[in-house]
């Protein structure tokens, strides 16, 4: 596949990890512990485990696998509202595939499709929006979720509604941002991140920019990496060479796609249908500050939350989950009490768990259960 | 395959509505012409000639074939009923040949049962049983007895067609995914996931234009071939529903081994392998209904691939992978970049991942 296996070579991969290895060898680096590199994005974590990329490098690196999977993060109060309005008997609920699974504290979405409500799977809110122009009689619903990446997709949706003037569409909206929560991440006591791999797709749309506090107030070198294993090996590479020389900046190694000002026409219409919500509840880390958009008062006619009754309850974390620690690099997976005993991707516990790219199920799947994915021979 | 019943003498009954009706299910005059008209007209036969309650197979006539009769069947509810490369009846007919040669069984008499929802064109049903009919003739089997029900709307979708098969298989060959051994050779025939991408991409609703069309095939002149080649292939599987990755789970499990496959080494078309991208889907997870899965011992494996590669429908077959000692029960896969990860049984469906 042209454009593809050009960043999939491994040749290239091997010489890459040559380099790493010397860089590792000849620095003081890592010489107390292993360094912690987290990548925030789910899309890392995917490829890391389906390339065997961890086994792949010297042991001084330990990659955390970050909250950036918006599937994962979502709490069980947010999914029980979903199938509260996908039980509508007007509604045709609409959603991304992988959001299906995700467990609320009853049932999920597969689960109430199976009972008759109607839920479809779409590819994008313009799908949904399609279906709401051919079923004027019936209330679609788009389950909106995602990090800046989605946002304009579903803002522009919502625009091209208003001028049709289609009412009988509107959005659950669950978008969420991701520079709070890597704040959290880094005010958390127990954190001890060397290094970030920035999100490749979030960083297309908002830049670089929005990431310079990581290096300018925490020290810390952040990569906007892509997602192919060898831009993920080139920016860990990148991460490690601004350590050994002592510099924190934030780095663009994914600049075939990413421009360094992000994408002006996204941010205007991200700007124009959203305002950031006083908090947002995440699973796995709790309510974070300003972590969350909601629809701007003009666009409320398109907000399913004001335009149905929803529950909207809080509901806690199981107690055993430690999908918190996980996040944040204080334990692996494995470490976990319940992981692949009273939390497996069948009947995920914790959030890490319900998507391919939540770290506990990666590492459930592509890892095999309580154990590290051995090391290349 | 010889049969002593005599020809049916009477005349068949000819359907002129143009949509089925529940009036077709209710077992008068309306479901005789239906059934004359579409099915018998279609699979004419010998054997299912006489449309007595059910078929009449004389055991000499089976016992030229070996000393075991194999029996299995198989439930088609494929959504869309047409697609690149087939449609619901070839696939009923090359579903159940091949799971009967993959037991190394010689296929011989199929029966053939459709559940139709009221309202179904009768036109395609006229189509799929003209495919049944070409695909059984293709693979020189024979509809020994049928059946067809018609159900109110809502209670199916569309069609659906159960076919189960009878074969016989020869003395002192016996097939088992239970067999495999440290130092076997693991086998394709061909091209990977075909199917699977396929069938969603002609479902429509991902607006996806591809050039993919399903590997539909009855695989059992191909089997036969391999089995004389490499008679003491170990195992046969068609990797069906869950692909490449389930049945080589399965094969772990059952026979308590290890098993290494090499990503470089699988067939798979750029198309095939594109299109999962796209969708964040798992290639070695999807369907195919004209590969299969050989597991041979060493000594055999070049004969075994040369025999696959003889035949069409093998011409692209591939050794993947071996068996090994290591964790028993455990697939693992060694990525094209270099490293290995572990290939589990799916969970559910394959989902599309959103981002």
């Amino acid at each position: 596949m042209k454009y593809v296996d050009e960043f999939r070579d491994r040749g290239k991969a091997v010489a890459l990890i040559g380099e790493i290895r010397r860089l590792l060898a000849r620095s003081k680096l890592a010489r107390q512990r292993p360094l912690q590199i987290m990548e925030v994005c789910g899309g890392h974590t995917h490829s890391i485990f389906r390339y065997g990329i961890e086994g792949m490098l010297p042991e001084e690196i330990e990659l955390v696998h970050g909250p950036g999977c918006p599937v994962c993060v979502l709490p069980m109060g947010r999914v029980d509202d979903c199938v509260a309005i996908a039980e509508r008997p007007e509604v045709i609920f609409t959603t991304f595939g992988d959001a299906m699974r995700v467990p609320g504290s009853k049932k999920n979405l597969l689960q109430a499709k199976a009972e008759g409500a109607d839920v479809r799977m779409v590819y994008s809110p313009l799908d949904a929006l399609a279906l709401a122009r051919k079923h004027p009689e019936r209330e679609v619903v788009f389950f909106a979720i995602g990090f800046e990446t989605t946002m304009p997709s579903t803002a522009l949706t919502v625009l091209r509604a208003e001028v049709e003037g289609i009412r009988n569409f509107s959005v659950f909206c669950n978008h969420i941002t991701i520079v709070p929560t890597i704040k959290a991440v880094l005010d958390s006591p127990d954190m001890h991140l060397d290094g970030f791999l920035g999100p490749g797709h979030v960083s297309m749309v908002v830049g670089a920019a929005p990431f310079r506090f990581v290096a300018e107030y925490y020290n810390k070198p952040l990569i906007i990496s892509g997602l192919e294993p060898l831009d993920i090996l080139q920016s860990i590479w990148m991460v490690l060479k601004q350590l050994d020389q002592g510099r924190c900046e934030v780095e663009n190694q994914y600049a075939r796609i990413v421009p360094p000002a992000g994408n002006a026409q996204a941010l205007r219409a991200v700007a124009r249908v959203y305002e950031l919500r006083e908090f947002f509840e995440w699973r796995g880390l709790g309510s974070i500050d300003h972590s969350g958009v909601r629809f701007r008062e003009r666009y409320a006619g398109f907000d399913a939350e004001r335009k149905f009754a929803v529950p909207n309850a809080r509901i806690a974390d199981p107690k055993s989950c430690q999908c918190g620690e996980v996040l944040k690099g204080v334990i692996k997976p494995w470490q976990c009490k319940v992981f692949g005993s009273a939390c497996t991707p069948e009947r995920p516990l914790g959030a890490l768990m319900v998507s391919s790219e939540g770290a506990c199920a990666a590492y459930y799947q592509y890892g095999g259960a309580r154990r590290k994915p051995e090391a290349v021979p | 395959m010889s049969t002593e019943m005599p020809r049916r003498a009477r005349a068949l009954g000819r359907i002129v509505a143009q949509t089925v009706t529940l009036a077709h299910g209710g077992g008068g005059k309306a479901m005789k012409d239906l059934i004359d008209d579409v099915f018998v007209r279609a699979f004419d036969n010998p054997t299912l000639a006489p449309l007595e309650d059910q078929a009449r197979l004389t055991l000499a006539g089976l016992a030229e074939y070996g000393d075991r009769l194999a029996l299995t069947t198989d439930a088609y509810v494929v959504d869309p009923l047409f697609f690149p490369g087939g449609d619901i009846g070839k696939l009923a007919v090359c579903g159940t040949v091949n799971d009967l040669a993959v037991g190394g069984a010689v296929p011989l008499y199929l029966s053939c049962a459709v559940i139709a929802e009221e309202g179904l064109p009768v036109a395609v049903l006229r189509r799929v049983a003209q495919s049944i009919a070409d695909a059984t003739r293709e693979a020189g089997v024979v509809i020994a007895t049928g059946d067809t029900k018609i159900v109110p709307k809502g209670a199916c979708d569309k069609l659906f067609v159960t076919t189960s098969g009878i074969g016989v298989v020869r003395q002192g060959l016996d097939l088992g995914v239970h067999r495999a051994q440290p130092g076997d050779a693991v086998l394709v025939n061909g091209w990977l996931g075909d199917h699977g991408a396929a069938i969603l991409a002609a479902r429509g609703d991902l607006s996806l234009e591809t050039p993919i069309a399903s590997d539909c095939a009855a695989l059992h002149r191909l089997i036969a071939a391999l089995l004389e080649a490499a008679p003491q292939t170990r195992c046969l599987r068609d990797a069906t529903r869950g692909g490449v990755a389930t049945v080589l789970n399965e094969i772990a499990q059952a026979s308590g081994v290890a098993i290494e496959i090499d990503d470089a080494r699988m067939p798979m078309r750029d198309a095939v392998r594109g299109f999962c991208e796209i969708l964040g889907l798992d290639p070695l997870y999807l369907g195919n209904e004209g590969k299969i899965i050989a597991v041979v011992p060493p000594d055999q494996c070049d004969a075994a691939l040369a025999a696959m590669r003889r035949d069409p429908l093998g011409r692209d077959a591939a050794v993947v992978g071996r068996i090994d000692h290591g964790e028993t029960g455990r697939v693992t896969l060694r990525t094209a970049l270099g490293g290995r990860r572990i290939v589990d049984m799916l969970v559910g469906e394959q989902l599309p991942r959103i981002c």
